[in-house]
């Protein structure tokens, strides 16, 4: 059981804002899906497939890409250039 | 010859489309001013793309997604961008944050989801031809519910570059028509190696579809028509295997154990991928902005919350929380050891038969509002998600109908024999129809 602590912790870490009134219809949704998931507790940790993921790599070649005013392009008021972005410090 | 445009100004009584281009350009190739649909999580230069997200709004990519790319190199004319479920996670279409999409088979009913608005566009004969994604069965569902054919092509065959990504080890980007060959040829020209999505195969699609089914072995996996599934649906679906096999195939029932935990292993592995994938969204580079006086964290995350709609943020949190410290090894981890399993299923039923199939959905379409709280809703998609954690190409082909709604006969079948399932669904449309 998650409570609505919890949920506030988790939209902590995803970088979502949680109004308060939503807590408790997020907890509660939260809960019933992941009481779901808990089938997943029943599954050995043993039985692998054949087939793996592989890394596939190329040559680190320079080849055209977006330009600055392409790439800047959907932002809103860019400075000198560049991302304006809320402060970091 | 450049320069050339098709007019379009259609009636989307259904409300298909996010947007439309009056005038839309096409060129020389196989789809000489053919009209297309592409779904607003493909990006499409100087033609805004949303994802149905407010989030989106405004953003007009830079650049053309590679299926793009080849559409228009063989001539087709990109009409407009159909509606979805807010970054393709809904099963009804009903999650766009601007407006839902009505079947065009029963307008009081969904169309499906999440590719919702390319399946109502083919099905009330707006475009011959739609490009739909599939993450968990975002082509599939809505075909089957608007009665149309959607191919999930196998994992690696049609390049994502270009694509929105919301998860991307499941999805795949796959044609959307009212036939199966005109579905077979959009593949053909979508499908491709792209050096720019290393995930893609080299393995060209060249076909034409061959309705020659004598000998092949099709199972049928139990767990599809088991709980949860609608009588009267399996019993449209049975039928369609039966031609099938009038048609001079064999039948072979058999199990899938590993389905009693795929779609757990779903939900879990794509609320993970999403929570990675949409923590680019924070108003900086493109969108509505944050606010840049505030401090970074705060305008984030007020920005992220007025631009997502509810199912979007539940499922970047229920990922960041499979995700974290401590439960990781509860959810993520044991989530990828039931993926195994079901690859291995897979495996091991195709030594012994050709293809499976099935119902593409448990139901017809709902009514509006039916599925309102989001586990009712996951567990619609539980016999489409096998072949997204598989890999394995997937089609749903129109089988008949449930008072008066159609029903879709799912054929799954070997990684890279994406051809074959085109074959079987071929060989059922025109049984069907002699």
């Amino acid at each position: 059981m998650i409570t609505e602590r919890d949920t506030e912790h988790i939209a902590q870490l995803a970088d979502i804002a949680i109004h308060r009134e939503e807590l408790a219809s997020f907890t509660s949704r939260f809960n019933e899906i992941l009481e779901y998931f808990d089938l997943l507790d029943q599954v050995g940790m043993a039985e692998e497939s054949g087939e793996r993921a592989y890394n596939i790599f190329r040559e680190d070649e320079v080849v055209p890409s977006l330009s600055q005013e392409e790439a800047l392009s959907n932002t809103t008021g860019p400075e000198d250039g560049f991302f304006r972005a809320p402060r970091v410090m | 010859m450049p320069g050339r445009t098709v007019s379009f100004h259609p009636d989307d009584r259904y409300a298909a489309f996010l947007r439309t281009i009056p005038e839309a350009p096409f060129g020389e190739g196989r789809l000489a001013g053919v009209p297309v649909a592409v779904k607003d999580n493909i990006s499409t230069a100087g033609i805004e793309t949303t994802c149905a997200s407010r989030i989106l709004e405004g953003y007009v990519p830079p650049f053309d997604a590679t299926v793009v790319e080849r559409l228009k190199r063989a001539g087709a004319a990109i009409v407009g961008k159909t509606n979805m479920d807010e970054f393709g996670m809904g099963t009804t279409t009903e999650n766009s944050a601007f407006w839902p999409t009505l079947n065009p088979a029963d307008p009081s009913r969904v169309p499906g989801g999440s590719s919702g608005g390319s399946a109502a566009a083919v099905a009330a004969g707006l475009v011959p031809l739609a490009l739909g994604t599939d993450t968990g069965g975002s082509i599939r569902c809505p075909a089957a519910f608007c009665g149309i054919v959607g191919l999930k092509p196998t994992y690696g065959r049609v390049s994502r570059y270009g694509l929105i990504a919301y998860a991307n080890s499941l999805e795949q980007i796959g044609p959307m028509a009212k036939t199966v060959t005109d579905a077979s040829l959009l593949m053909e020209v979508i499908a491709g190696h792209d050096p720019r999505d290393s995930t893609s195969r080299d393995c060209p699609y060249h076909h034409t579809p061959d309705p020659e089914i004598r000998g092949l072995r099709i199972g049928v996996p139990e767990e599809f028509f088991g709980e949860g599934v609608d009588a009267r649906v399996a019993s449209v679906v049975w039928d369609a295997i039966s031609l099938l096999e009038r048609k001079g195939a064999e039948v072979i029932t058999c199990r899938m154990p590993s389905m009693a935990y795929a779609l757990a292993a779903y939900y879990v592995t794509c609320t993970s991928e999403a929570s990675s994938n949409l923590a680019r969204f924070d108003g900086v580079r493109y969108g509505p902005p944050a606010d840049t006086k505030k401090p970074w964290h705060e305008a984030f995350q007020e920005r992220r919350r007025e631009g997502f709609g509810e199912e979007v943020r539940r499922r970047i949190m229920l990922g960041t929380f499979a995700l974290s410290s401590g439960y990781y090894g509860k959810y993520y981890a044991k989530a990828q050891a039931a993926r195994n399993n079901v690859r291995a299923d897979f495996e091991r039923l195709f030594c012994d038969v050709d293809v499976l199939a099935g119902p593409t959905m448990p139901t017809v379409a709902f009514r509006f509002g039916e599925k309102s709280d989001p586990l009712s809703m996951y567990l619609s998609d539980i016999l489409t998600v096998p072949a997204n954690l598989a890999g394995v190409p997937a089609i749903s082909v129109p089988c008949g109908k449930v008072e008066g709604l159609p029903v879709g006969l799912q054929v799954m079948g070997r990684w890279m024999e994406d051809e074959r399932v085109v074959d079987v669904a071929y060989a059922f449309e025109q049984g069907r129809s002699a």
